[in-house]
């Protein structure tokens, strides 16, 4: 009769034992300062520096031997949030300078500019409704898509159709900027507003457009490190790489203008 | 009337604390989703255009599932169930995948039918001009799709569980089968079949990734609440967790409504 339950005990034991000693094991590739010794630090940052960001850690990798640098890319609101919220990471770089403030409460110090960006609007390779001029928009009947106005990207193309007077509406608000490309690559959609770095990245899969005004509504980036870092002399370096020559190379390449 | 008998003893703690801790992660978010919930503005959040257009798709898009389900998917459990036809047993696991996929595959699967170039899209939208995504439409085929294997899983066990005899002494007095199904098999299964209406349903009115991915996400079409959650949370948590409420009050109703078939123990 006690037979079973001391098995189930010990069993349970076991796996109490075992627990811990898993998390160890990926101790070398999981949280950045579980040990304190800086090894890995963690990068949020916005869907757009995807390409840009991916290089520097590289660069940041190669001139710091032993340093591994952790991405993470998404929306800057969710990013911003998750950095307010004490996510384990670093150093946080936004789409746009209101997101940043939101989370004004987790960062180690001012933020700083480091890049800027302008929206164009990207046609399929073919260009199936024949879009050559933003007009094109309010008069072909054109399946166009954005992002949704609580994300960077949705802000400056709301404030683009005003600027313009678009009285055509978008058949879909996409989450973020990844997505609307992702339509527009994929001929699910006629036309999508991006940034000019997202069209540079998508090469020869989408034609641009001209946006009129788009210089108007000029997205800046800022980039600082958290409080959360407990690694905050390396969150502090990598930052500078961003400002750097070198960084700011990277970013014009990408198609981002200057701070 | 819960009686225990003495004999067996005090439940074993290696069964008592993982159970306990299993039922905690199962209440406590809901708890704190309620207690976190901004009470002072929860109707004037309910009034707001946006979440009424998204409550108004979100309940004509699972409304509309339910009867496609009722309408196809009972004949197809049916099939499953009552007739012997070759590829049954391969048909019934291609129904129950959708059950399994994550949504957003289920989207990118639609994409690949219907979007625009898609290899049914494509035809249709050559042919008559029509395209699906960015639709209402759009959404109500999302929604089936992920929802009809609930359906007819439910039928179809409904069905069996009910057995063939009946169907068989309705034929030796003389009915044919549309006459059997109509008159004794369908009223047997009825239990199922409402089971299956609301379980499709509800699974409706969560349903985010195949929708965003297939249909879009634009307000007063294609916004469903869970859409509009998603969005509200990269914006206002607050609001998040208001719309998240309006969810969590509708899903207890539909459990609230299945209490006679799951919340009572045999």
């Amino acid at each position: 009769m006690k037979i079973l339950p001391s098995r189930a005990l010990t069993g349970l034991s076991l796996l109490a034992l075992a627990l811990p000693l898993a998390a160890c094991g990926g101790g070398d590739d999981g949280a950045p300062s579980a040990d304190g010794d800086g090894t890995t630090i963690t990068v949020l940052a916005a869907a757009s520096l995807t390409g840009t960001f991916t290089d520097l850690a590289k660069q940041f990798e190669d001139d710091h031997p032993g340093v591994t640098v952790k991405l993470a890319f998404d929306s800057s609101a969710t990013l911003a949030q998750q950095a307010l919220d004490g996510a384990p990471a670093d150093v946080l770089a936004t789409a746009d300078e209101a997101t940043m403030d939101s989370a004004a409460d987790a960062l180690a110090a001012d933020p700083q500019v480091f890049a800027t960006n302008t929206m164009v609007l990207v046609t399929p390779a073919d260009n199936p409704a024949q879009i050559t001029d933003f007009g094109d928009l309010d008069t072909g009947g054109a399946t166009f898509v954005a992002c949704v106005d609580t994300a960077p990207c949705g802000k400056v193309a709301a404030a683009l159709f005003q600027d313009n007077d678009l009285t055509a509406k978008p058949a879909s608000l996409e989450v973020d900027v990844k997505a609307v490309l992702a339509k527009v690559t994929s001929d699910e959609a006629d036309a999508g507003f991006v940034y000019r770095t997202d069209a540079v990245a998508a090469g020869e899969d989408v034609r641009s457009v001209d946006i009129p005004h788009a210089e108007d509504e000029v997205t800046t980036y800022p980039i600082a490190p958290l409080d959360q870092s407990r690694a905050s002399g390396l969150a502090g370096e990598f930052v500078d790489l961003v400002l750097s020559t070198e960084g700011q190379q990277v970013l014009a390449d990408a198609g981002f203008g200057k701070p | 009337m819960r009686e225990t008998p003495r004999t067996l003893g005090r439940p074993p703690i290696a069964l008592v604390v993982p159970g306990a801790l299993a039922a905690a992660l199962l209440v406590v978010p809901l708890v704190t989703l309620v207690l976190d919930t901004p009470w002072g503005s929860f109707l004037d959040e309910l009034r707001t255009p946006a979440v009424r257009d998204a409550l108004w798709i979100t309940a004509l898009a699972s409304t509309i599932t339910v009867v496609v389900c009722v309408v196809l998917g009972t004949p197809l459990a049916w099939l499953l169930a009552r007739v012997d036809f070759p590829g049954r047993t391969v048909l019934r696991a291609a129904v129950a995948v959708p059950l399994v996929l994550p949504p957003v595959v289920a989207g990118v699967a639609l994409v690949t039918a219907l979007g625009r170039n898609g290899l049914i899209g494509s035809v249709l939208r050559d042919t008559t001009g029509l395209t699906l995504p960015y639709t209402t439409t759009a959404v109500v085929i999302a929604h089936t799709f992920v929802s009809m294997p609930f359906y007819v899983l439910s039928v179809e066990g409904a069905l069996r569980a009910s057995g063939e005899q009946y169907d068989v002494v309705a034929a030796t007095l003389g009915a044919d089968r549309w006459t059997t199904f109509r008159r004794v098999t369908l009223p047997l299964a009825m239990p199922g079949l409402m089971a299956g209406a609301i379980l499709a349903w509800a699974r409706s009115l969560g349903e985010f990734g195949a929708t965003i991915t297939f249909a879009g996400n634009y307000p007063g079409t294609t916004q469903t609440m869970p859409s509009l959650i998603y969005q509200a949370l990269q914006s206002d948590p607050e609001v998040a967790r208001t719309l998240s409420m309006i969810l969590l009050v509708v899903s207890v109703a539909i459990l609230a409504a299945l209490r006679n078939r799951w919340l009572t123990t045999p």
